[in-house]
């Protein structure tokens, strides 16, 4: 994994100072809140329902041991004793004091980690494909990219004040595991007809209140061009980004009010003046960011176990992933126990993965878009000590891509911005799949609940999505059909009229047996609803409710 | 009727305005507004920001938060519903 250098540690200590400074004089009211509030978002800090709430920034969510130390640590004594990862492969704090928060930003630096780039109109914190270095379909490591656009990205002076946030993600395999359809700028490793890897290039994606499948701007763009030509698109963005309209400035919007091949035209021509410049990333410096990033070795190779206990069996079904290196496997650790908060884990349960991750992953661990972590790298032979582990303290669900691995936004129960609760949704959904075995039985299913219209917890791209609005004061719940992350991203739709909260679960499990009645030998959920449509399922999702 | 509400500067937990002008974080304690004085006390608190961010007014009834925002308000008082229990309607 990538180490700091000089520059970098001393980035972020100066900024940390910087930040001390600015809390104290609020807090001695030489700064009003108007004053604060753009300040403590370029650090990370929300105020949410109930508290301040601290986004801490993993880059594209690969983390070492003793990152997942720091950030138990920091759980059991600034916090409630829990963080919650997020889609975005980051985790928050939602009980901070302010005035802590200096020193959590002082601990998160010894080792490395801040909370920049997770708020406000800059480009955000990377994401890439949480089995980069690892998959079985990969063409190359995205993570050396993800670092580069990290490094290049950090504190740029020209991209600091946006027209809107700005997201980008990398993908290196055959499966979007990045989901890059749906960012401003998505990053697919690719190889041209000469055996030549460059980048497929696609811009203007994006949930939120007005969803869009980023349109691809250009199909090969050779690696040594990648900063000039990020640097010409966001040149173009914010010169012409709607600032006048915080619904209508996006990049999305831009791209659909020019079209495509206009905006492809003036990036082009800003890429002319910038392509042979200083951006021109050399040889040298591509060699020395992936000498950061090796996929390691076993120390004896063994297949992956066939036998065991059922539990640990079913487990291996769910949650193991082929590995690019024979002796190897990759897991997904279940932060989706049923009943519980997606994405939270415990401090305890922090320590126990940073343990894993020390003893058997080679030192990395990452976070997941499906708030789940993984355990890149561990030799088949050290899978059943794993399992026990994470049987122990409450990690081995073995639910992950099945309907109950729900991903959620905190909702109403924490946000300020949400209308509707999704926890106390998703917490519902799953323990009724689960009592009637419905998840294991239907295979790979996403259902994504988001507690508002800002889509944060990916509703659009589920194959179920769940939508919280709100009328009158009551919540109410849009089911949406369709919507995928991968390479056949799509936006989901809406099939009807809300439905009350405590309808949905049984809504959800009949969406369910309907696919288990009409799907053929072998088919996915997804599958069977392309081949039959939405209204195949509508009926189920309404019936028993008239009563 | 109607209270103020705001978070505390120091660690955002939630506050309510009380007759005598100080911020406490019950509910009960908070000063019972209504018209005019309701918008004289709203300004007050709004120069406060030394100690509570954010101020505003939340409609109440005899048992609490009421109006369309009843649903937050009451997470903001009693906290995140979220829990073991799986009872949607149990706010």
């Amino acid at each position: 994994m990538y180490r700091y250098d000089e520059y970098d540690h001393a980035l972020v200590r100066e900024r940390i100072e910087e930040f001390r400074d600015q809390v104290a004089r609020r807090m001695d009211g030489r700064l009003t809140e108007d004053e604060f509030k753009p300040l403590r978002l370029m650090n990370g800090v929300y105020l949410q329902l109930h508290a301040y709430m601290l986004r801490v920034a993993i880059p594209y969510g690969a983390l070492r041991a003793e990152q997942m130390r720091v950030l138990a640590r920091i759980a059991q004594r600034y916090d409630r004793g829990y963080g919650h990862f997020t889609t975005r492969q980051n985790i928050q704090y939602n009980w901070p004091a302010l005035v802590d928060i200096p020193e959590i930003l002082v601990h998160l630096a010894e080792v490395e980690m801040h909370a920049i780039q997770t708020s406000g109109n800059c480009i955000r914190n990377v994401t890439a494909d949480p089995f980069a270095g690892a998959a079985a379909d990969e063409l190359e490591d995205s993570r050396p990219w993800a670092e580069i656009i990290r490094q290049w990205s950090t504190f740029h002076p020209e991209f600091t004040f946006l027209p809107r946030k700005f997201k980008i993600a990398v993908n290196g395999a055959a499966e979007d595991r990045a989901a890059i359809r749906f960012h401003d700028i998505g990053l697919q490793i690719v190889e041209n007809a000469d055996g030549e890897r460059g980048f497929e290039v696609w811009v203007g994606g994006g949930q939120g209140r007005t969803p869009r499948l980023a349109r691809k701007i250009r199909d090969f763009l050779e690696p040594q061009d990648l900063l000039s030509y990020l640097t010409a698109i966001l040149r173009v963005y914010n010169q012409h980004g709607r600032r006048d309209n915080l619904y209508k400035a996006r990049i999305k919007i831009l791209v659909d009010s020019l079209g495509i091949d206009a905006f492809r035209e003036e990036v082009d021509e800003e890429w002319g003046y910038v392509r042979d410049g200083d951006l021109r990333l050399p040889q040298a410096e591509i060699a020395r960011i992936r000498a950061f990033f090796t996929t390691p070795r076993p120390r004896s190779v063994s297949p992956a176990p066939q036998t065991g206990p059922a539990a640990f069996r079913s487990w291996l079904d769910t949650n193991r992933r082929d590995h690019q290196v024979e002796g190897l496997s990759s897991v997904v650790i279940s932060l989706k126990p049923v009943g519980g908060t997606p994405g939270d884990a415990t401090s305890e349960q922090m320590s126990i993965v940073a343990e894993l991750t020390e003893r058997y992953g080679f030192d990395e661990v990452r976070v997941t878009p499906e708030q789940n972590l993984v355990l890149p790298h561990v030799e088949n032979g050290d899978l059943f000590a794993i399992w026990e582990t994470l049987r122990e303290h409450g990690l081995a669900t073995a639910n992950a891509g099945l309907a109950t691995d729900i991903v959620t936004c905190p909702g109403l129960d924490y946000c300020n911005l949400a209308n509707a609760r999704s926890i106390p949704v998703a917490q519902a959904i799953s323990a009724t799949l689960s009592a009637e075995g419905l998840a294991e039985i239907a295979g790979q299913v996403s259902i994504k609940i988001s507690g508002c219209i800002n889509a944060c917890g990916h509703h659009h791209i589920a194959h179920i999505g769940v939508l919280g609005v709100d009328k009158r004061g009551e919540e109410f719940y849009q089911i949406t059909l369709g919507g995928a992350m991968g390479t056949d991203a799509a936006i989901g739709e809406i099939v009807g009229k809300g439905l009350a909260g405590e309808d949905v679960p049984a809504a959800i499990a009949r969406i369910l047996r309907r696919f288990l009645e009409l799907r053929q030998t072998g088919e996915a959920f997804i599958d069977t609803l392309r081949r039959l449509g939405s209204d195949a399922f509508k009926e189920a999702i309404y019936a028993d409710l008239a009563a | 009727m109607k209270a103020i509400t705001a978070n505390r500067l120091t660690d955002g937990r939630v506050i309510y305005r009380t007759p005598d002008g100080d911020w406490s974080p019950h509910l009960a304690e908070a000063a019972r507004l209504d018209g005019d004085n309701a918008s004289t006390a709203l300004a007050l608190a709004e120069g406060e920001f030394a100690v509570a961010v954010g101020p505003y007014l939340i409609d109440l009834d005899e048992d609490g938060p009421a109006g369309q925002k009843w649903r937050r308000e009451s997470i903001r008082l009693v906290g995140p519903s979220a829990g073991t229990t799986h009872v949607l309607g149990a706010l």
